[in-house]
């Protein structure tokens, strides 16, 4: 794969900033691809694909739920469509157009979330993505991709680009500087889990940018005797196969997540325990089911226990019960 | 075609509207259905340039609950047959109150949640234009629909990008699912509101097939069009004219073939 940035330089812009870049290498082999956004356009790093790429380019109003309705047209006479807003804006003020056209209609559109989770930091709740992913799992036929970093982001783009994957959610977490969870270019694949640590004692399910912090910790809890298995769910949909039988070789389970705790990660991972009738310990981090406070982001994932200090803290306390 | 055709072909819709109606034994959306007959006779078979296999002019019907009079439209066509009809509102049917999505017997879209066609429309016609396809793009919009925010946000977006390739056919029967529609909302207010929003707008009597006909000669380049077509709710049959019970009834023995013997009349 083309890779004209190191992997740390892409994580130095941020998912938004990233974004946009690297659509201007994507949009070269793909005549056919298309960004619509909603008035985000700056705020998906695209300024310069706009100009470098006007005619593969749309620039909608203030108006989610009609994009959705126009990339869905465009979708249907064959272009490659990328929308990006909000991630509140996408999955909830749209969510009834995202239904009919992406989930009834089946047509072939990727949303870009950006600035998901709390990322949004001192814009408020109003932009904070605490339920997205509870929403657009609930909607059948939707794929939901959750990179953890700016190299996997890549990753998912180019493959988002280049396959056929059918209609995605792709939830941008993390902020310019957020730790890098891939320094070293992987084999990314579409629904498939990434192993990130070695381990028999507990087994750690994580998604999105969080997942550097989970890294941290895990390794500097594995380097003084700890046991932990990381694994890095970048697809929460389709969900790997695989997921069911790591949990029936662990008896302590924790999920990770910058989501509400109401239909993320930790509904995915509880479901799966509870259909297979399996016994389990499991511990989760998740946004409370509360309106979060505001402040940096930093500040808010420390204060939503999602910080690599709580994060060990808390795992290493749950390797003593 | 001429119009004596058009008229027959008129006759045979709204006869497919009542017998599917009635065979299915439900209550059905059969007043919005009546009141779009003569706007689809003229535009399937005068005006549309319809291929099914590589699709040219496309029709997107947004007032999903009017699914009844596409249906009948397509029968005139041979699109659609009797097996299909039969199939209206039954078991595990993909035929029933709202469209879904089967390009290859002419039901372009799913449908049924109103106000999302119109951008969908727009969507096609942005492809078509960039792919350089000369053909028309047209969406078909009830009154009551229209106050859904998300056709304004579309309607800006056509002007804004001059779709002159988008027609919207606006059926403005003056009733919704809960009876009258303010007349803020009727048809000459809504043609200032289409005017406001910077299209070219045309107001049309919808029962009148010389009209219609003509009304489609008024479209104009560089910029969206809109035909505003006044209709009869329950249009041909005296008993549901205006009367919206007949938004979404059920049709009894006795008053199917009341309905039938007044259409005869009519078209006699």
């Amino acid at each position: 794969m083309h890779n004209q940035f190191e992997n740390q330089q892409w994580c130095r812009m941020g998912p938004r900033a990233m974004f946009g870049q690297f659509m201007l290498e994507l949009v070269k082999n793909n005549k056919n691809l298309m960004i619509l956004s909603a008035d985000l356009g700056r705020s998906s790093g695209l300024d310069r694909f706009k100009n470098e790429f006007p005619k593969n380019y749309l620039s909608i109003g203030i108006s989610e739920q009609n994009m959705i309705g126009v990339a869905s047209g465009l979708a249907r006479e064959g272009f490659k469509v990328f929308v990006t807003s909000f991630a509140p804006f996408l999955s909830m003020r749209a969510s009834e157009q995202v239904r009919m056209n992406l989930g009834y209609m089946r047509h072939n559109v990727n949303l870009i979330a950006l600035g998901s989770g709390v990322t949004m930091g001192y814009l408020g709740n109003s932009h904070y993505g605490l339920e997205d992913l509870a929403i657009m799992r609930a909607i059948p036929g939707i794929n939901i991709s959750s990179p953890s970093d700016c190299a996997e982001l890549k990753n998912v783009l180019h493959d988002l680009t280049n396959k056929n994957r059918g209609p995605t959610y792709v939830r941008l977490t993390g902020i310019p500087g957020s730790r890098i969870v891939y320094s070293k270019d992987y084999n990314y694949k579409f629904g498939k889990f990434e192993p990130l640590t070695k381990g028999r004692k507990i087994l750690v399910f994580s998604t999105g940018s969080v997942t550097s912090e989970a890294l941290s910790a895990i390794t500097e809890l594995n380097s003084v005797g700890h046991s932990i298995k990381l694994i890095n769910l970048h697809t929460l949909r389709p969900l790997d196969k695989n997921v069911l039988k790591e949990i029936k070789s662990f008896d302590k389970i924790v999920t990770i997540e910058e989501h509400s705790i109401i239909g993320g990660l930790n509904t995915i991972i509880s479901d799966l325990i509870i259909k297979n009738n399996l016994k389990k310990k499991i511990i989760s981090f998740s946004l409370s089911d509360k309106f979060s406070a505001n402040g940096k982001y930093d500040f808010l994932l420390d204060f939503h226990n999602l910080s690599r200090k709580k994060i060990k803290r808390k795992i290493a306390n749950f390797s003593k019960n | 075609m001429n119009k004596r055709k058009l008229n027959k072909i008129c006759y045979e819709m709204r006869r497919t509207i009542l017998q599917t109606s009635y065979n299915c034994k439900e209550a059905a959306h059969i007043g919005g259905a009546l009141s779009m007959v003569e706007i689809l006779a003229v535009l399937y078979h005068k005006i549309m340039k319809l291929d099914l296999n590589k699709p040219k002019d496309r029709f997107i019907l947004s007032k999903g609950h009017g699914f009844l009079g596409l249906l009948s439209v397509l029968k005139t066509k041979k699109i659609i047959n009797n097996k299909i009809l039969n199939s209206f509102q039954t078991d595990n049917s993909e035929i029933i109150a709202h469209p879904i999505m089967n390009p290859n017997i002419g039901i372009e879209t799913s449908n049924g949640s109103l106000g999302q066609g119109l951008s969908y429309g727009v969507g096609l016609a942005i492809a078509y234009r960039l792919k350089k396809k000369k053909n028309k793009i047209f969406v078909m919009l009830g009154d009551g629909e229209c106050y859904e925010g998300s056709i304004w946000e579309a309607a800006i977006t056509a002007t804004e990008l001059n779709l002159d390739n988008l027609v919207v056919l606006l059926d403005s029967n003056g009733f919704q699912n809960d009876g009258k529609i303010n007349n803020k909302m009727n048809y000459q207010n809504l043609l200032n509101k289409w005017k406001g929003f910077g299209w070219n707008s045309i107001l049309c009597n919808g029962h009148n097939i010389d009209l219609i006909n003509k009304s489609f000669n008024k479209i104009r380049a560089n910029k969206p069009n809109i035909i505003i077509f006044k209709t009869i709710k329950g249009k041909g049959i005296k008993f549901m004219e205006n009367n919206n019970d007949w938004h979404h009834g059920r049709l009894t023995k006795n008053l199917y073939l009341t309905a039938i013997n007044d259409l005869k009349k009519n078209y006699a």
